[in-house]
Formats: structure tokens, sequence, C-alpha cells
């Protein structure tokens, strides 16, 4: 079902935001330089149709404070998927922690048709995380899981518990453990410094991969989720095309041929990139192994081609205006004649695929500006599902249910998130600058 | 991993529950992995920012109206631009050891990658234009930067039509390509 999302303002008015600022938590994370800035989420519109589970909080026998407050993180994940509404704190009854028999009767007349449960033991240097979720009305036991854990993985623990939670009660795989990049701005004195940063799918842990006082552009994730190629300015007379290793820091210069170097996109088995190319005359889509940097032309045509992605090994779909204004088309990725297939308003382009090749993600200018669109390509069906007038450069969760995307509130270059069905919209800003250019990763484990 | 198997066992434990009444004992163990706890940040710093010209140098004694404006989406040239490009080209074809590098760049409308390819659309119009004049392809170069760089951060036509630009750029006469 499709519901519009209103503006910020009256958004804020309707009393359903919830804010969650995240800098502190950053303090313990080992590796996470002085400077951390501060990522704020803020759910703007919640899931009409949620379900309401009751998340207690974990048991800690522990002395002082728990390490991680495991129930609120998996609570905020379920929350921002606009599929669950987490009870309020008040209305948890009791406080059942892993291995009480919880009083099934008793959540359900608090009106929770899930209950998850758990506890945090401490284990030498590490510590145990478990939880069990039931099923209220059934009073049955769906899951449990031990996780052993370090310091730095407690966090990991929480998103694998909402992923858990995720799968069980909707049957769709989970993408909370999972990573954004994006593109910062900042200004530092009269001078900007553009970062290629990497932070957890909630906004947490924000790690600088690349730092630049140039432009920075189109990160593009391998499958492989360590790799990352993007689109450097450093040299002022010719872009090029990088692919670093976030884990080694090594960094390898692709291509810089004259004229455009842009639009990296990794084909599914990670040995090839679509990339944008104009040396050749004017801007085409070509395929170029990351081995040995061979390049193959893909379209010819005489007008824009640009922003190529994968809808599968085979089918690639891109930008072009052949036709005049900007449209998608679709080509094999050996060559070959292009179809167009989009038809709604005169500006489509900026393609994202989700992993299952059935929706595509675009950006649809329209009398109002641009918006983030969808097409269903077995079912022809395209739908609107953001309202602003400058957003940009959607991206797909792994799992196909959520999109990010760039947008601009107040003037300000925040991150958005709508689900699939336009339902559930929250948006990440960054607090010393600009946020752009998001790409969510693939699952990695 | 070995998910289903674990899934398995915490169904029969949990018709235990039901069953006996008991506290759950977990069996099943899975280990968090960290998702991208690493990351080893590479900084680039250093980059030239443009060297000094001479103002005797061919490049310092170039025509000093050096930003071409475009209307929205195109890349086209305005008839009001005709004359300053001309004088352009006439210049560099009377110096040959002249270069100049053509920086185009469009406002922030539309995608960031086609806004780069509008960009270079703009720039190679200019080019076009100063070769038909003379100029050799050599004394050129196109760099669009889309709407990376704009003058104006403004979100309004004011803004935008100061980005819809290219920038001529006089190089000095010795550049090391890379």
């Amino acid at each position: 079902m499709f519901s519009k999302w209103f503006t910020h303002a009256k958004r804020s008015a309707a009393g359903k935001v919830v804010s969650a600022l995240l800098g502190v938590m950053c303090l313990w994370l080992v590796g996470t330089s002085a400077a951390v800035a501060v990522i704020e989420i803020e759910i703007t519109q919640g899931g009409e149709s949620a379900i309401p589970i009751a998340i207690v909080p974990f048991g800690w026998k522990g002395g002082g404070a728990p390490p991680a407050d495991i129930a609120g993180i998996v609570s905020d994940d379920l929350q921002r998927s606009g599929n669950f509404s987490p009870l309020n704190k008040e209305d948890l009854i009791g406080r059942p922690v892993s291995g009480d028999k919880p009083r099934f009767g008793n959540w359900r007349i608090a009106g929770a048709e899930f209950l998850l449960i758990g506890a945090i033991d401490k284990a030498g240097e590490n510590y145990n995380v478990e939880f069990q979720l039931f099923d209220v009305s059934q009073q049955r036991l769906l899951s449990g899981f031990n996780f052993k854990v370090t310091t730095q993985t407690l966090r990991n623990a929480a998103h694998q518990i909402a992923d858990e939670v995720y799968e069980e009660v909707l049957g769709i795989r989970g993408a909370f453990n999972t990573q954004i990049a994006f593109v910062s701005v900042e200004r530092e004195g009269g001078k900007k410094s553009y970062k290629l940063q990497l932070a957890d799918a909630d906004g947490q842990n924000p790690q600088a991969m690349l730092t630049s006082p140039r432009p920075i552009l189109s990160p593009a994730w391998a499958p492989d989720g360590i790799r990352i190629a993007y689109v450097s300015f450093e040299n002022r007379n010719r872009s090029a095309i990088y692919v670093q290793d976030r884990q080694q820091g090594s960094r390898k210069k692709i291509i810089s041929k004259a004229g455009i170097n842009g639009a990296p996109s990794w084909s599914p088995d990670g040995t090839r990139l679509a990339v944008t190319l104009s040396f050749e005359g004017n801007p085409d889509i070509y395929v170029l192994n990351v081995d040995d940097g061979a390049t193959r032309r893909i379209t010819t045509s005489p007008a824009i081609d640009t922003e190529a992605v994968w809808a599968d090994d085979d089918t690639l779909i891109f930008t072009s205006d052949r036709s005049g204004g900007p449209q998608l088309y679709e080509v094999s990725s050996s060559g070959g004649r292009a179809e167009r297939i989009t038809f709604e308003g005169n500006y489509n382009a900026s393609a994202s695929v989700s992993a299952d090749g059935t929706n595509v993600a675009f950006v649809h200018g329209s009398d109002i500006g641009f918006q983030i669109g969808t097409f269903d390509r077995e079912l022809g069906l395209f739908q609107t599902l953001t309202d602003g007038s400058l957003d940009e450069s959607p991206s797909f969760a792994p799992n196909g249910q959520m999109i990010i995307y760039a947008t601009e509130l107040g003037g300000r270059e925040t991150l958005g998130a709508v689900s699939l069905d336009g339902s559930v919209v929250q948006s990440l800003s960054l607090d010393t600058g600009g946020v752009r250019e998001p790409a969510w990763s693939p699952f990695t484990n | 991993m070995n998910k289903s198997i674990s899934i398995g066992a915490v169904v029969v434990l949990s018709s235990m529950l039901v069953a006996c009444g008991s506290n759950p004992k977990q069996t099943t163990t899975q280990t968090a992995t960290a998702s991208g706890a690493t990351v080893n940040p590479v900084t680039i710093d250093g980059v030239d920012d443009g060297t000094q010209i001479d103002p005797d140098s061919i490049a310092g004694r170039a025509p000093k109206e050096r930003v071409i404006f475009f209307d929205f989406n195109k890349s086209e040239i305005r008839p009001e631009y005709l004359e300053i490009i001309t004088q352009h080209g006439r210049y560099l074809a009377q110096n040959p050891t002249g270069r100049a590098r053509l920086e185009g760049h469009t406002d922030e409308r539309g995608t960031r990658e086609y806004n780069i390819a509008l960009g270079e659309a703009r720039a190679k119009s200019i080019a076009r234009m100063l070769q038909l004049q003379g100029v050799s392809s050599a004394q050129l170069r196109s760099v669009s930067y889309g709407e990376e760089l704009p003058v104006d951060e403004g979100h309004n036509e004011a803004a935008w039509s100061k980005n819809r630009r290219v920038n001529i750029i006089y190089e000095v006469e010795v550049e090391v390509q890379n």
C-alpha cells in the first residue's frame, strides 16, 4: 500500500518523532578517531500496520551499567523498519530475562504479539548475549541464540538479534547488521573537506575511509563488502575511478582517461565494473575488468549514456537522453540494442536495482522537483515514494525493503530512508556538514 | 552458517518449554560477526590548487571574460557569449603554445553523474567553437565537475543560473600530464 509522507514540519507536529542521539555510544568503540561527528537519526513517519512487540531490557548480573543497551538497539532497529511497533518501556508489565518463563496472558493484555527477552553475561574479557523470541498468542518459543561477543561486536550482536526477529516474524531477511557508505562535505576554514565514510546501517560508528580536499563521487560497494569503487577529482585535470580496500587501506586507480571517468557499478560476480567513459567522443557505457583494466564498449549512441547498474549478470540498466530527456534503458551487459523502460514524465535517472532484480528505484523529475520513484520490472508498476524537491542517489538495502537516498532538509544535505511501500520515512544527518550519495552495503555474512 | 540446524534445535526446545514449563536451556551458539569494524583510512593532501600565472605570459594576457553561462539542462551556447568565445578563439589561435582548460559545471538539479555528462557537453560546445577558429585540440582540455563545485550554494534560480557555467582557465604553457 502506498501512502505519502508529510512534510518534515507536519511530521514533527504529529508527535511521531523519535530522535536518538548516537554520538555518545561511539566513545567506547575502539579505533574510531577522536573527532567523531554525531550522526542523528530521526524517524519521521512510522508504519501504520506495525506489529506490536515487547522488547524487555536484557538481564545483566555484572556490576554497574550493562555494557550495551541491547534491547534498546534491537528496538530502534525494528522500529526503523516500519514493520514493528515496540511497546513503550512503561507498558512493559514485567522484566523477565533469558531463562524465565513468560506470563503470556499478561503480555497479551499488554498488547504484545511477540516478546523478546535476553541477558548479557560477562565471560572473561568478552560477553555472552542470549535471547529468546516468543509468539505471545501461541505461547511458543520461536527462536533463541547465544552469541559470544567482544566489546566491539556487542552492537553487531544486537543488530543480528533484530535480523533474527525480523526474519522469524516476517519471513524476510533483516538488513540491520549491514553498513552504509556516503560522502560528507565539511567546511574547514575556507576549504572544503570531502570524506568517503562508512557507518553501520543505524548511522553508528561513522569512519572516514578517504579524506580529500577535492570532490569524491559515486561510491559503489563490491559484492564482497570490502572493496569500494568511487570517482575522485583529486587530480584537477582529470577524474579517475579508484577501487579501495577498506580493511587494507590500499587503493588502486582503475581508469583515468580523457573526459569522463564516472558512475562505477560492480557486476554481481565482483569481477567487472560498468562505468561511464567519454574518451571516444561522448559519454557511453563500458564494462571494465577490474583485474586487467580491459574495457568493452556497451553503448554507442551520440546522446549521454551514464549511470549503469547491474540488474543481473547479463543485464544493465542505465540513463540515456537519446529520446530527449533522461530516461532509463535496459541493455545486455555484452552490448546490443537498448530498450527504454521508463515512460512516466520527462526525467528518470540514476537507477538502483534490488538484489533480486525485481524493483528499480530512480530519480524522478516532476513539476515539483526531483523525487525517488520505483518501478516493478515484473508488474510494470510505477510509483513515487518521496516528496522532496531535490531527492537523489537512491540505493536499495540488500534485502530490498528500504531505499536510502540523498535529500535536503532546511537547506542542509541529509540522507533519507524510505520503505519500499513508502509507509516509513527516516532521516539521517551529520551535525558538522552535509551528507550525500549514500550506498547501502551488500550482505556480508 | 548452519542456521537451519540451529533453528531446528530451538523448535525442539520450544515444545519442551511449553510441555514442561521448564526454563529453556539454549544449546545453539552463534558468534556475532562485526560488520566493518576495520576501516583503514586514506588521506589525500598536497593537492595542487593551481599554479601562479605570470601576468606577462600568454595565460596572463588572455581575454579577461572567462565564464560562459548556460540555460537549464542545455549545452547550447547563448548568443550573447559568441563574441567572448570568439575573442578566446582568436587569441589561442594566434598563440599556439597557449593552453586552456574548459571546466564544465551544472546546477544542483538532476542526478550527479548525469550532470557530470551535461557539464562535459557544455565544455565541449565551447571547445568545438574554439576549434572552428583554428585552435588546435592539443591546446584544449575539457573537464566536467557537474554539480560538485557550485559558486553559489543557494537552492534557487539566482544561485542555479550562476552555477550553470564553463570556466575557461588558462594554464601555464608547460604542463605535466599524467
